[in-house]
């Protein structure tokens, strides 16, 4: 059986399924927010899944994606511009993301799990009981998306200084920095 | 980050005392600092710090064009810059569902298994150096210079290679490889064994290093190990045999395993692997040679590369471990976000566990033993 069902079969009794897409042979299993440490669980302890082990956790920004397109704006004979409105889309999807790349080692399988982050509630579960992998790039995330992980034994920025006022990677932060400057205190 | 940068140091803390070590010590290998609480000799409580190198590469990825940022992951692993190239041109590629001639795949094996022979010696000398031992590191260090200056006849750099492109590679091996790679092979296994002799059956060089951080195979995997230090521990996972690429299903090698993940453990998987490697280059140079001269070494790729909106994981074996670049494109000719999965990142989250309870001068031990390369680190 071919793994978009077993997840299915795992995962869809309980309603933990958002959505399941796939790319270039890459599955990946949208997930509810607040059920992300169960669904781990389950991945991991279900013997015709077995995804045993975190390869790789990370945030993704979308708020670029989240803009209205611009058409292309049409030139009229006389020159001028006219803009025309942007196509009414559905609300749209949170901001950020958290992806989970888990890998299954006996059939060397893998799977993108994801769950996305509202602007408003920035607090996802932390993942370190179910693998201690998942420590430092929890605090990258945080560090770099402002991402906040319940439970984690030592959230504290892991790239930039302590005091950094930005959360870098978001989508907002101009690549420029935003003259941030460490100021190095000493001890006298 | 601590705030505070200066040192703790004297009877601070009771009876332990805080040790500063790096960032900019020649033990630490470029910019790594740890701030290490000791009693006596012993680590009581290890504390890495990290982004010292950090220079942005995931954020400078999104403001350049896809095949732009192939020079800057050379910047990741600067030990071996080639695999870092190919593990990116394949996740693009992945994501274009482009195939890659074959002559162009071989010559990425054997320009990758080089750089892994090279990454090695570096990791084995650096840690003989570390450990007291100097004259190994000439044996290796002079090899390694021999196949930089491979890649440096080859496109004209020694370490930021920018080997290939998007879709393939841009040139075919010179025309003298063979009379090159023939006289370095037999030169690489001399320094090798000299190597061997010196170091393997050495006393103090097993006082160093058996035992010395060792490490279940259990926890390696909880921990995200990959690469020599997890098939040090045991695990027999290798991604050129369990998820083949670049037609590495049509060689045959052996993967080592050690036992006791330590760091003798990991100095042997690295020294065989160096054989292995030797092994596989003869085969893809074999077949290489009977691949028709005017063979294509590019697929089709379209000038301005503007893959289908999508996400992408691809990963391949780095001489570090399992090297992944997630690839998340809007349509646009620019990567909408680039994520790259460094094999060291995860390895060296582990370092206290690895340490605590040893010696502080086995701390420099398990450093070296791991090859932890700052700039992929800290990316």
């Amino acid at each position: 059986m071919d793994l978009k069902k077993r997840v299915e079969q795992c995962l869809g009794p309980d309603n933990l399924v958002v959505s399941m897409i796939e790319c270039q042979g890459d599955l990946s299993v949208e997930v509810p927010k607040r059920s992300v440490v169960d669904v781990m669980r389950l991945l991991r302890d279900t013997p015709d899944l077995g995804f045993n082990f975190l390869s790789d956790l990370f945030g993704v920004d979308n708020l670029d994606l989240n803009k209205p397109k611009k058409k292309p704006t049409k030139k009229t004979e006389e020159g001028a511009e006219t803009e025309e409105e942007p196509e009414e889309k559905g609300p749209f999807p949170p901001r950020y993301e958290v992806v989970y790349l888990l890998l299954c080692l006996e059939r060397n399988e893998r799977l993108q799990v994801k769950v996305r982050v509202e602007e408003s509630d920035m607090e996802v579960d932390t993942l370190t009981p179910v693998w201690k992998a998942a420590n430092w790039p929890e605090r990258e995330v945080f560090d770099m998306f402002g991402i906040r992980f319940k439970g984690h034994p030592n959230l504290k920025r892991l790239l930039m200084w302590d005091d950094f006022p930005a959360h870098p990677l978001r989508k907002d932060y101009p690549l420029e920095g935003q003259g941030e400057e460490r100021h190095l205190i000493y001890d006298d | 980050m601590n705030q505070n940068p200066t040192p703790q140091t004297g009877h601070d803390t009771g009876d332990y005392v805080t040790v500063n070590i790096g960032p900019s010590h020649p033990a630490m290998h470029g910019t790594l600092r740890v701030v290490a609480l000791t009693d006596g000799e012993s680590l009581k409580k290890v504390d890495p710090e990290i982004g010292y190198l950090h220079r942005g590469v995931e954020k400078l990825g999104e403001s350049l064009t896809y095949h732009q940022f192939i020079p800057i992951t050379d910047r990741l692993n600067y030990c071996s810059a080639i695999p870092n190239n190919v593990s990116y041109e394949m996740a693009v590629e992945k994501l274009m569902g482009v195939e890659v001639p074959e002559k162009a795949q071989l010559i990425r094996v054997i320009m990758m298994e080089l750089a892994r022979i090279a990454d090695h010696q570096v990791c084995i000398g650096i840690l003989g150096v570390d450990l007291g031992a100097f004259t190994p590191f000439f044996y290796l260090i002079i090899q390694r210079e021999e196949i930089y200056e491979i890649f440096e006849w080859f496109n004209g750099a020694r370490l930021t290679n920018t080997f290939g492109r998007i879709g393939g590679v841009d040139a075919d091996l010179p025309d003298d490889f063979e009379q090159r790679w023939e006289e370095l092979k037999p030169n690489v296994r001399k320094a090798n064994d000299e190597t061997e002799k010196l170091l393997t059956h050495n006393r103090i060089w097993m006082d160093r290093t058996i035992g010395v951080s060792a490490f279940s195979a259990e926890d390696a995997l909880n921990w995200g190990f990959t690469g020599p230090c997890l098939r040090a521990c045991g695990v027999k996972r290798d991604l050129r045999i369990d998820e083949p690429y670049c037609m590495y299903d049509k060689f045959k090698f052996e993967v080592p395993v050690g036992k006791n993940g330590d760091v003798f453990d990991r100095y042997i998987v690295r020294m065989i692997e160096m054989e292995e490697s030797l092994k596989i280059i003869d085969q893809a140079y074999k077949l290489y040679k009977e691949m028709p001269a005017d063979a294509p070494l590019m697929a089709r790729v379209p000038k301005v590369i503007k893959p289908p909106a999508g996400e992408v994981y691809s990963a391949l074996e780095s001489p570090n471990g399992e090297l992944g670049f997630f690839v998340k494109s809007d349509g646009s000719a620019k990567p909408y976000r680039i994520r790259i999965r460094p094999p060291c990142f995860m390895i060296y989250q582990a370092f206290p566990e690895l340490v605590e309870g040893e010696l502080i001068a086995d701390l420099v031990a398990c450093l070296s033993s791991l090859n932890v390369i700052a700039g992929e680190l800290d990316r």
